[in-house]
């Protein structure tokens, strides 16, 4: 399946959460005057109001109130996590804690390789104070995901999720809007190396943008071709691919094989700033084929310094990064 | 019916705000600073401008500017694209709006926070988003990102057709920054420039070293675009646009133009050269001095070939003997360049150009009867030649 035909099916499987009521999230403990405490002591907020019944009451509200920031913590799963549990462990557990279909969108995500997560922003908005006893639930909703972006982290996916917080009564007490990028993780982080064990951290390069254009083209380099786009009608070939002939205006084409013989036309050897999935210095060249078109892309297998304009040079399509299949060159044997 | 736009509009005000490496202020600020200085320079109220033109680029809305500068109605607006391949089409836009009666008062303007902002060198990765995605497709899994290193890809093939050394394209930057040593606003001022500082700087793509390319630099130019009768009345001697034009040439891409039959010379430059010439009546030996942009030093040399001040191939000799310096045969860059006073889009140079003509620039030729200045190239570029009255 080529990397543009992944990208769709994963946008369209992501797609169908959007909009719709997507579960809830239902902690342990109802809301308790002991967690409560414990968390005024651990951020040091000295709010009389959430810990002294008296204090509460003298500034208007019936009684002890929660700090809003602990909204998250009462819908919080306890240390192992729900989908952690084995089936006799929930059967324990019982119904006291929920799987939420945000959960099965992350592994959506991370199946198709966009293990990075990080939040981007949050909102949240408190209806009125909450107060011990209160069980609180919250409901979500995958409100929007955005079209794939190029982001200083990777490709990835903002992923906006938003949750209503209610009361055992069915009664709302608070909203968060919460943003998160799930992207295409360029290194692994060597804690998740334990159990599976890959050989290779690289950096990955950016991925080549993919549309009507020019996906065939990437396409036929998974599949291990080198092609050229030839118009049909007057059999000109053009490189890059574009939609129309400029010779014939014709917009009949089709790819032919290339032999992937070329000399460099020119050249440059890069060695600053530094992107990651390269290794510097590196050699990027304009080739010319001997059909005529030019190509850019890398020459290896051999020395930087030994990169002259003229040098012979053939195809060899390999995974630089381990991952992304390229049509590159390396010089004449 | 034609309409020539030689000797129709003038530029009759300047301003600028400081160049830095970090402004610490947002760019709609430096905007409105530098618009506000370059009305303030023409002798007008900012109620006397009717029309605004910048780069696609500019993140600044015309609007935007125009309202936190008390710029009333507009009866012109527009922008230009292709980076600093803009930095004299807006020119000809103004040109153009003045010459019709579109408008009678236009300014011209250039903001970011390129340096502490996003930087350009940072390569295309971060930014893009819009349709030209597809045209980095054949560039970025190749790692083939940043300005340096496309203009890398053009000057060494450049070299090997015309043998032109890297120790040419330190006659270029060594020249400019001659300059910026007298520019209390460069960012060299007082720092010169050796051949030793030069070949040991680090290479950036090869061949292409740290002192080839331009400063990043956060900061903003304007100017005031009129009537040459309306200009005769303001405060400063004018400097009429005789010739400007705007170009892309066959074959063009955006910064990669890879596949022409020959990429050792910019093709849409002789196309902007032979308009401006044509309009202007001039040629090169009328040429008195010039700002050519420099955002690379090779690029330098291209120009200087399709102007016609040397034969193609020639440009690295040209370049040597001071030819660049005051006193020269062509003072080149006198404010510094975008090389040592600061990286404004083209539109610094555009404000050095005109206080060439009013005779004020920091390193003053003597002879500044026509001043040309160019814009960024690589990409579907543009030039003027200024005259006095
Ligand atoms: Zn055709």
């Amino acid at each position: 399946m080529s990397l543009n035909d992944k990208r769709e099916e994963l946008e369209r499987k992501a797609h169908a959460y959007v909009g719709k009521d997507s579960g809830i999230e239902v902690g342990p403990d109802p809301v308790n005057e002991v967690m409560i405490r414990q968390l005024c002591e651990v951020i040091n907020d000295q709010n009389p109001v959430y810990v002294d019944d008296a204090a509460a009451k003298a500034n208007g509200f019936d009684g002890i109130i929660t700090p809003p920031a602990a909204l998250q913590m009462w819908t919080m799963p306890g240390a192992r996590p729900p989908w952690d549990l084995t089936d006799e462990e929930k059967e324990i557990v019982g119904n006291r804690q929920s799987i939420s279909k945000d959960v099965e969108l992350n592994a959506l995500f991370a199946e198709y390789g966009y293990t990075g997560v990080v939040g981007t922003d949050q909102e949240e908005e408190y209806i009125r104070p909450v107060r011990p006893g209160e069980k609180i639930t919250a409901h979500l909703f995958i409100d929007h995901i955005s079209e794939q972006k190029a982001t200083a982290l990777g490709l990835g996916y903002f992923i906006t999720v938003r949750r209503v917080y209610k009361n055992q009564d069915g009664e709302e007490v608070a909203t968060s809007t919460f943003r998160v990028l799930r992207y295409q993780a360029p290194a692994q982080p060597a804690a998740q190396a334990a159990d599976a064990p890959q050989a290779s951290a690289k950096p990955k390069r950016l991925k080549p943008p993919m549309g009507h254009d020019n996906s065939w083209w990437w396409d036929a380099v998974e599949n291990d071709q080198f092609l050229i786009q030839s118009c049909k009608s007057c059999n000109t070939l053009r490189h890059p691919p574009r939609p129309m002939c400029g010779k014939c205006q014709s917009l009949d084409w089709e790819g032919v094989e290339a032999s992937g013989n070329g000399t460099i036309y020119s050249y440059t050897v890069m060695h600053h700033p530094k992107f990651p999935g390269f290794d510097y210095p590196f050699v990027t060249a304009v080739i010319e084929l001997e059909e005529g078109t030019r190509i850019v892309s890398n020459v290896v297998d051999c020395d930087p310094l030994a990169v002259h304009v003229g040098m012979p040079v053939e195809l060899t399509i390999q995974k630089p990064d381990g991952e992304l299949k390229l049509p590159l060159f390396r010089p004449v044997a | 019916m034609t309409i020539s736009l030689k000797d129709r509009a003038a530029i009759a005000g300047i301003g600028q705000t400081e160049y830095s490496k970090n402004s610490g202020r947002s760019e709609l600020q430096l905007a409105a600073e530098c618009v506000k200085a370059a009305i303030a320079d023409a002798g007008l109220r900012p109620s006397d401008i009717d029309g605004m033109t910048t780069f696609t680029l500019d993140t600044n809305d015309e609007i935007e500017v125009a309202r936190a500068v008390g710029i009333g109605d507009l009866s012109f607006f527009s922008r230009v694209n292709f980076g600093g391949g803009a930095a004299i089409g807006v020119m000809l836009q103004a040109a153009m709006a003045v010459a019709t009666g579109v408008a009678k008062n236009v300014v011209v303007y250039r903001a970011f926070n390129e340096r502490s902002g996003h930087r350009y060198s940072k390569g295309i990765a971060e930014g893009i988003v819009t349709a030209d995605l597809i045209h980095w497709s054949w560039y970025l899994p190749f790692g083939l990102l940043t300005p340096a290193s496309w203009v890398a890809m053009f000057t060494q093939r450049y070299m090997h057709e015309y043998g032109c050394k890297p120790s040419d394209l330190a006659q270029v930057a060594i020249s400019t920054r001659k300059h910026a040593v007298n520019n209390p606003n460069a960012f060299f001022y007082g720092k010169e420039l050796t051949m030793d500082d030069y070949m040991s700087s680090r290479l950036i793509a090869d061949p292409l070293r740290l002192f080839d390319c331009c400063q990043e630099s956060d900061g903003g130019a304007a100017c005031v675009v009129t009537s040459v009768e309306h200009a005769k009345d303001l405060p400063h001697p004018p400097a009429v646009i005789r010739g400007v034009a705007q170009a892309a040439a066959a074959d063009q891409e955006n910064m990669t133009s890879f596949y022409r039959p020959s990429i050792s010379h910019l093709p849409e430059m002789d196309l902007v050269a032979q308009q401006v010439y044509q309009m202007s009546g001039l040629g090169p030996d009328d040429v008195d001095a010039a700002i050519i942009y420099d955002a690379f030093t090779p690029i330098v040399l291209w120009q200087l070939e399709s102007f016609g001040f040397c034969g193609r191939g020639e440009g690295k000799d040209f370049v040597k003997d001071g030819n660049l310096e005051v006193g020269g045969r062509l003072p080149c860059n006198t404010n510094g360049g975008q090389l040592s006073e600061a990286y404004i889009h083209g539109m610094n140079g555009v404000n050095e150009g005109v206080r060439l003509i009013r005779g004020k620039s920091l390193n003053q030729p003597a002879k500044n009867d026509h001043v040309l200045v160019t814009g960024g190239v690589g990409v579907p570029t543009s030039g003027m030649i200024l005259g006095k009255l």
